[in-house]
């Protein structure tokens, strides 16, 4: 007699597809990729803005204008604002659901928060495009070298 | 059951105050994010307006400040590149406590290189 065959047990047994959005997991990731990529932007920034030449004491007007005046740095600081902002608001999103009690009192900060992060995204972002080293009237000694041309 | 003045697995060992610290460093940074680009914002409305208020973060005071920011944001990139380890490395979660130790150790590193470079920055030398 030819032996029985027995299906194994759960296999191709589906009750009904699974819904569950695949939000949190995307969310989860996105919090380890962006954090790797920001080491070595913010690393980097620090490094330039904070560690080099004269530290605190360069940052003005002229020295941002001559960071922005290079494409590179532009994308450098949207890559990092965006970056930034969305882990730091999945983050502080987390941080919210944790120790709020009340649905109406998670609900009432975390839309606060997305429309505080939404307006910072959006004001950088615009800052960054939009910005002109050599303004028409300024004094040209607050201005970077380049401007005098 | 374990007993809370003797910690539980996780509990009060490195696990929690890694985590804890995190936390807290992860919410600092975020609210100063926000400020920082508000004052870079100002870039576009006169390079008198913007020096005016990136001068504030010259001032002695400040300088202790950024101290603060940079250990801040050190810490917490480090432990970060910590927490991903222990997630994707086959032996991250059996060497979490000894990956927290290194965290400490290179922050320390980094401070102690940091923070006489700052104050010669700030109080000139
Ligand atoms: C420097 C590079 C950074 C790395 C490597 C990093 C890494 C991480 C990692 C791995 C997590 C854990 C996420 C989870 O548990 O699912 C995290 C959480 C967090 N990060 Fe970052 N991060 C970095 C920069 C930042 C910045 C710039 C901000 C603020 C704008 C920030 C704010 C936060 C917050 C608020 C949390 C949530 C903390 C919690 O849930 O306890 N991080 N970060």
């Amino acid at each position: 007699m030819a032996t029985p065959t027995i299906p194994a047990p759960r296999a191709e047994y589906d009750r009904h597809k699974t819904t569950r959005s695949q939000f949190e997991l995307f969310a989860w990731l996105f919090m380890r990729l962006s954090g790797v990529v920001l080491v070595i932007l913010i690393f980097g920034h620090l490094f330039v803005n904070l560690w080099s030449g004269s530290g605190v004491h360069q940052l003005d007007f002229g020295f941002v204008g001559g960071k922005w005046a290079n494409p590179f740095w532009q994308i450098w600081d949207l890559v990092m604002l965006w970056l930034a902002m969305l882990h730091g608001t999945n983050g502080m999103r987390t941080i919210i659901s944790d120790y709020t009690e009340k649905p109406g009192t998670r609900v009432a900060l975390q839309l606060t928060l997305y429309i505080a992060s939404g307006i910072v995204v959006v004001l950088g972002t615009l800052v960054v495009f939009t910005f002109n080293p050599c303004p028409t009237g300024a004094d040209p000694s607050l201005l970077a070298s380049f401007c005098k041309a | 059951m374990a007993k809370a003045s003797t910690g539980t697995l996780y509990r009060g060992n490195e696990g929690m105050w890694s985590w804890v610290a995190h936390r807290v460093t992860g919410v600092g940074i975020f609210f100063f994010l926000l400020v920082h680009v508000l004052d870079t914002s100002l870039v576009r409305v006169s390079p008198e307006a913007y020096n005016a208020v990136i001068g504030t973060y010259k001032t002695p005071i400040m300088a202790f400040g950024e101290i603060g920011l940079v250990a801040g944001i050190v810490f917490h990139a480090f432990n970060g590149v910590r927490i991903v380890l222990v997630d994707f490395w086959k032996g991250g979660p059996k060497n979490q406590k000894k990956m927290f130790w290194i965290v400490l150790i290179l922050w320390a590193l980094m401070m102690l290189a940091f923070i006489p470079r700052q104050l010669m920055h700030t109080f000139g030398g």
